[in-house]
């Protein structure tokens, strides 16, 4: 069978329709597709897309299933490795990752692992009617900090095992970033909530409004009797660019862009959270939290967004798809523009204009590639005499985070780098005894799944820790899954 | 889910309640703030604790029926649960080394004074005291006020009350008479907190404002709170939810702050104005 060079295309929503809507843009694979796609694997010898995946998801097994019709059994091989699946599925970069080393990659596109996955993880949630039920206590009591996907990762393989997990989550819904960052169009909230209520069925404990630092201290929930802590807390505050104008009325964080619009809901034709709808509006950055807030802000009514990125498409760290899905809806992107300041309304007549105050315009300044600087990417360096104005009423901010101080600094003898990351080591051991942590606090900002695989480590360290009789029967299995795939890869 | 434990109405537009929440209670010290939501689709609303309650579990709050959020929850009642509450959030309020502190409070706002005077009062600082409203229907807490301070002036904007005149009169007066404060603790609108700092700047004597910016989640995640300290020619952006909400009132500006505060005036009013016929047909 000749092989066909391009993926499958994923059904999406027209980009004119969906430009105006908040429901998912991409409606994902078809069974006939998912098995079209399936057939395009190789099933090659030294599967280098299980090298590619942050948690090492045995890739080709779990499409060999699919080609089998089995679509519960692909899931369960999925599971084995990730605890998020449908989440995954929709927000990893696949490009840079799994699908980037597909053997079909050097000469086709690569597999649409990515899409496979969804697939299967949706046909999972859609089809599957066993009833979750907790794991036997094992008597140990482990409390997790943050519901984001390291937290909800770390808690579900630790309940899975019989820990008695307690979740504290500050905020009053469970889900992290996935809740109040990536918006319903890429990752609808119900699919974050299908996997909460899985986790409280295996028997997790999920508190909310507990802000670990302030409500209760890493040290309180040792004397509560927890043995063991994670802290997967995210990235925390938003990092500004220092330039004039920052705060103007109509300037934001995309972090407080985001969360008003996902978290508190002010997509609603009558929210009760306000946020600025309308107008033209500029995001300042090009990862995938920018295009989140671009794609945002159209959804809520903006006549024209642009994206201004100081270096050029190459760069731009977002993930591909996100990027085109982009382009398709309309957003303008200005790269290698670098903004100089924010402009805003004065009215020197009428000190209470209420106009004063808020956002007209962006000046920026036009960039050249240079040389590369210590990321390895080129530097921009800004082109004399280029200066220009956009005419804009909303700016989004959206150049990364620096880690929240609110544990750091009600923790005793909790180490953090320079950039106030949590110095872990490769097990997720803090410099604190029985402390582990994950995910954006410990790396700053990150993919979800580097959160879940950190989560995923600690858990496996936690477990270690506390039981050590399991370290055995760890090593037992990871033997025999290693005999079953090479059964399975010989057999084909 | 936390239960409305008390609820008082202390003028027509400020009500206290106390809310069983006892992990909050346990932990809030003045000067911290708490967020609330009332409902399962409502805002998120920081207000600062107005005390404690460690054996009963609750935390009081004081606030002023100035939008739709505030409406609904003054539309609750005792024994009534609010959605959401969560804290205690921000740094307390320092009080190492102040023998004799000044603290200006103006409206609301002596509802978040009135603990930070008590713990001066506790911890056997002398304490004085000016509070100020803009009138006498809108006077609060002045029992309260005269239990922990040594000294107290009342003053009204009109003069329906005690002295006419704003708080900064006295303040004055004081510092003339060569007063010398530690420390003028200040709380109250941006506009009073901007003019008690003037006020006290000819005198040398530092001066904390509480900061109220529009937040939403308070932990140091949106950076909606931001303000802006200007700090040896240098401006700092800080966050009041982590950094503050009380900062050295000479380091703010102010101009900025109140411009920020107002951002969605017009949408408060509307939402507020809603609110208020949905309430009045219930």
């Amino acid at each position: 069978m000749a092989i066909i060079p391009k993926k499958n295309d994923i059904p999406t929503q027209d980009a004119k329709v969906r430009a105006h809507n908040f429901k998912e843009v991409a409606l994902g694979y078809t069974e006939e597709i998912a098995l079209a796609e399936a057939d395009r694997c190789l099933n090659c010898k030294n599967q280098p897309c299980v090298a590619g995946c942050p948690v090492n998801i045995r890739i080709p097994d779990f499409i060999n299933k699919i080609k089998e019709h089995n679509f519960e059994g692909a899931y369960q091989v999925i599971s084995e490795s990730s605890s998020l699946p449908a989440v995954c599925g929709r927000v990893c970069p696949q490009e840079s990752q799994c699908e980037s080393k597909c053997t079909l990659g050097i000469k086709f596109e690569p597999v649409g692992i990515g899409r496979l996955e969804r697939f299967v993880a949706d046909w999972h949630n859609a089809n599957d009617t066993a009833e979750v039920t907790p794991v036997e206590n094992n008597g140990h009591m482990v409390a997790v900090v943050g519901s984001g996907p390291s937290g909800l990762t770390c808690a579900g393989d630790l309940a899975k095992k019989g820990y008695k997990v307690t979740v504290f989550e500050a905020l009053h819904t469970a889900g992290g970033v996935l809740v109040y960052g990536i918006p319903e169009f890429r990752l609808p909230k119900a699919i974050v909530a299908k996997e909460v209520e899985t986790l409280k069925k295996l028997g997790v404990e999920v508190e909310t409004d507990v802000i670990i630092g302030k409500t209760l201290t890493i040290d309180e929930l040792f004397d509560m009797g927890f043995e063991a802590v994670f802290i997967g807390s995210g990235a925390g505050l938003p990092n500004f660019m220092n330039i004039p104008g920052e705060s103007y009325k109509g300037v934001y964080s995309a972090n407080e862009f985001l969360t008003r619009s996902n978290l508190m809901k002010a997509y609603n034709a009558d929210p009760k959270t306000p946020i600025m709808k309308g107008g033209k509006v500029a995001v300042v950055g090009g990862g995938n939290v920018a295009m989140d807030a671009a794609r945002t802000a159209l959804r809520l009514g903006a006549d024209k967004v642009y994206i201004v990125y100081r270096r050029s498409m190459e760069e731009l760290p977002a993930r591909r798809e996100e990027v085109e899905h982009a382009e398709e809806e309309g957003i303008e992107f200005r790269l290698l523009c670098n903004p100089t300041e924010i402009l805003g309304y004065n009215n020197p007549e009428d000190p209470r204009d209420p106009k004063n105050g808020f956002v007209t315009g962006i000046s920026c300044v036009k960039m050249e590639l240079g040389e590369p600087d210590a990321s390895g990417r080129r530097r921009p360096v800004a082109v004399e005499g280029s200066e220009f104005t956009l005419d804009v009423d909303t700016v989004v901010m959206s150049i990364g985070t620096s880690p929240n101080p609110l544990i750091k600094s009600t923790t005793k003898g909790l180490e953090v780098n320079k950039r106030g990351g949590i110095i872990v080591n490769e097990d997720g051991l803090t410099s604190r005894d029985n402390v582990y942590a994950g995910g954006d606090a410990v790396t700053g900002a990150a993919t979800v799944i580097s959160a879940m695989g950190a989560g995923k480590v600690a858990a496996k360290a936690i477990d270690e820790a506390l039981c050590p009789e399991n370290a055995n029967k760890e090593n037992v299995y990871t033997f025999a899954a290693a005999e079953e795939q090479k059964t399975g890869t010989a057999s084909n | 889910m936390n239960k409305i434990v008390t609820k008082k109405v202390l003028n027509p537009t400020v009500t206290q309640m106390e809310i069983e929440a006892p992990l909050v209670a346990n932990k809030a010290k003045p000067g911290q703030f708490i967020i609330l939501r009332v409902d399962s689709e409502g805002e998120r609303i920081p207000l600062t604790v107005a005390g404690t309650d460690k054996e009963r579990g609750t935390v009081k709050i004081i606030f002023q029926v100035v939008g739709a959020t505030t409406e609904l929850l003054n539309s609750k009642n005792e024994g009534d649960y609010i959605e959401n509450f969560a804290g205690p959030l921000g740094v307390p309020t320092h009080t190492d080394g102040i023998k004799k502190v000044c603290i200006v409070g103006g409206g609301v706002g002596c509802a978040i004074a009135m603990p930070v005077a008590e713990e001066f009062h506790r911890l056997g600082a002398e304490v004085t005291s000016i509070i100020g409203f803009r009138n006498k229907d809108l006077l609060i807490l002045e029992d309260e006020f005269k239990a922990c301070s040594d000294r107290l002036v009342v003053m009204t904007d009109d003069g329906s009350y005690a002295r006419e005149g704003n708080v900064t009169v006295p303040l004055k007066e004081m510092l003339d008479a060569g007063e010398k404060f530690d420390m003028i603790i200040t709380i109250g609108p941006l506009v009073m907190m901007k003019f008690v700092t003037l006020a006290a700047k000819p005198y040398g004597v530092p001066v904390t404002v509480s900061m109220n910016p529009i937040m939403i989640d308070g932990t140091g995640m949106c950076g909606g709170c931001r303000i802006t300290l200007v700090r040896d020619g240098e401006r700092i952006t800080k966050f009041a939810c982590v950094d503050g909400p009380d900062f050295n009132g000479y380091e703010i500006d102010f101009d900025e702050a109140i411009s920020r505060s107002r951002m969605y005036f017009e949408y408060e009013r509307r939402a507020h104005e809603e609110t208020c016929n949905l309430l009045r047909q219930a």
